[in-house]
């Protein structure tokens, strides 16, 4: 071979032209892939929405089913004022539609909860005004959220879907199985606090209550904390918003 | 499979199916497995037993990137310079997966969903590294392929054997990608229904899959004598 390949020449060239490459590489790809991303991550949660109120949806046909089902987008801020409200179809770059309110990204940032608005979904499903409340927290190894569903007496849940990032399979990922989620229909989110909790697996469970999964304590735990705490802000609109709508 | 292939070999160049390179895709599945014989690769046969549908996913994961991995660190084995060779293959390992990542984040988001667990135990999968260490760096492209494919068996089909010990026991059901999870005993014989059996909920935790792994390496050397070491 003409050159010497362990020179430190040769080494620290090899080094930046490998660096140089690979991210230019990954930064392009990452760019010009972003925006079917993006999209992918809006019908996704036009699927997990209309799932909490019990609507099977498919990738590519979520649209019209979204604007069916879902007739009014609120935002709140922390004392439960109504801030902002949109109806009729998304507009993914409005900033001031609540369905482009990243939670995940608010509840990541610390910032004090008086600076943030927290969107709300008002469905309406078989003649019956249902309310769907984004949640998020963190299980063992990442984050997690879910939707919960109101049914119209705002305080028994109509329905929930729950997902994570990087819970252990098997465990703490069971999370987003269907028998997880089955019992949270018809239990009821309590007017103090604690407003609702997930029990350690098997523990007997209250009005206000369900299982957790065996093995997956702190997941569990997760879900139920995300639960308590993000019911604890939407009830404060809940409670001041007119009960004519019952 | 490969009779055929190795009757019309050309006289000079050594057929890809020659009996040295058929050994580098049975060795793995035996003598030297990955997983019971070089314990390696132990961390994620821990993580992701618990369902047959998880293993046979990164499974699959794993054969990907381990060729991908194997092939070009082979291409590009006399220009890496010795001295950053471990992290020229991290980085080719990484940015394979991220590739993959991205791009079934783009087009098939329901597939990259039930990855996303996995990506970070792969890019950590020591049967990576060590493979592209012990071989793709001092061989050529096509027996280095050969070589990832026979590892990432080897590896597959010990997952797939734990897996479905503490599938079958830890929850009475078998799961398969895209089939989802197939309860297989009937509800009446649970304890809960008045019934006398009871899914064994250890089996579902993390040590017993160390166990089963043991358990697989003991059957393995009582079969195998050569692999016993002497004092």
């Amino acid at each position: 071979m003409a050159f010497n390949k362990n020179s430190n020449g040769y080494t620290f060239l090899f080094a930046i032209v490998m660096v140089v490459l690979v991210g230019a590489i990954l930064a392009s790809l990452s760019l010009s892939l972003k925006p079917m991303q993006k999209a992918n991550e809006a019908e996704k949660k036009m699927m997990n929405i209309l799932g909490a109120i019990g609507v099977p949806s498919e990738r590519g046909a979520v649209k019209p089913l979204f604007a069916e089902y879902v007739t009014e987008r609120i935002s709140i801020d922390s004392d439960g004022h109504q801030v902002n409200s949109i109806s009729g179809e998304v507009n993914p770059v409005d900033a001031t539609d609540p369905f482009n309110i990243n939670v995940q990204k608010d509840y990541r940032s610390k910032a004090p909860a008086s600076e943030l608005n927290f969107p709300l979904f008002t469905c309406q499903k078989d003649g019956q005004n249902l309310y769907v409340v984004p949640v998020v927290g963190k299980g063992l190894w990442g984050p997690i959220w879910g939707y919960v569903a109101l049914e119209s007496d705002m305080e028994t849940i109509y329905g929930a879907v729950f997902d994570h990032k990087t819970e252990t399979p098997g465990l703490g990922a069971e999370i987003k199985e269907g028998f997880f989620q089955a019992p949270f229909k018809g239990k009821k989110i309590s007017q103090v606090a604690p407003h609702f909790a997930v029990v350690k697996g098997g523990a007997p469970t209250t009005e206000y209550s369900v299982d957790g999964i065996t093995g997956g304590t702190i997941t569990s735990k997760g879900v139920g904390e995300m639960v308590d705490r993000t019911m604890g802000i939407y009830l404060k609109y809940f409670q001041s918003a007119p009960k004519a709508q019952k | 499979m490969s009779t055929e292939t190795a009757t019309v070999v050309a006289p000079k160049k050594e057929s890809l199916f020659s009996k040295k390179n058929r050994k580098l895709l049975t060795d793995p599945l035996d003598d030297s497995n990955p997983i019971t014989v070089q314990v390696l690769g132990i961390c994620s046969a821990l993580a992701i037993t618990v369902q047959v549908q998880q293993a046979v996913i990164m499974s699959m994961a794993v054969l990907f990137v381990m060729i991908g991995g194997n092939v070009i660190v082979s291409l590009m084995r006399n220009i890496i310079p010795d001295r950053i060779r471990i992290i020229v293959q991290l980085v080719v390992i990484a940015s394979l997966v991220i590739i993959v990542d991205e791009v079934l984040k783009a087009f098939s988001p329901d597939i990259s969903e039930k990855l996303s667990v996995f990506v970070g135990l792969i890019i950590t999968n020591c049967i990576i590294m060590g493979r592209l260490e012990a071989f793709a760096l001092a061989n050529k492209p096509g027996p280095s392929m050969l070589d990832a494919i026979g590892n990432a068996m080897g590896y597959a089909w010990i997952l797939l054997a734990v897996a479905l010990v503490r599938e079958v026991f830890g929850s009475g059901a078998v799961s398969f990608p895209g089939v989802g999870q197939v309860k297989f005993l009937p509800e009446s014989w649970f304890m809960a229904n008045g019934g006398f059996y009871e899914n064994n909920n250890l089996m579902i935790l993390p040590p017993m899959a160390l166990v089963t792994v043991g358990v697989i390496i003991w059957v393995q050397r009582a079969r195998n004598r050569t692999l016993i070491e002497e004092n």
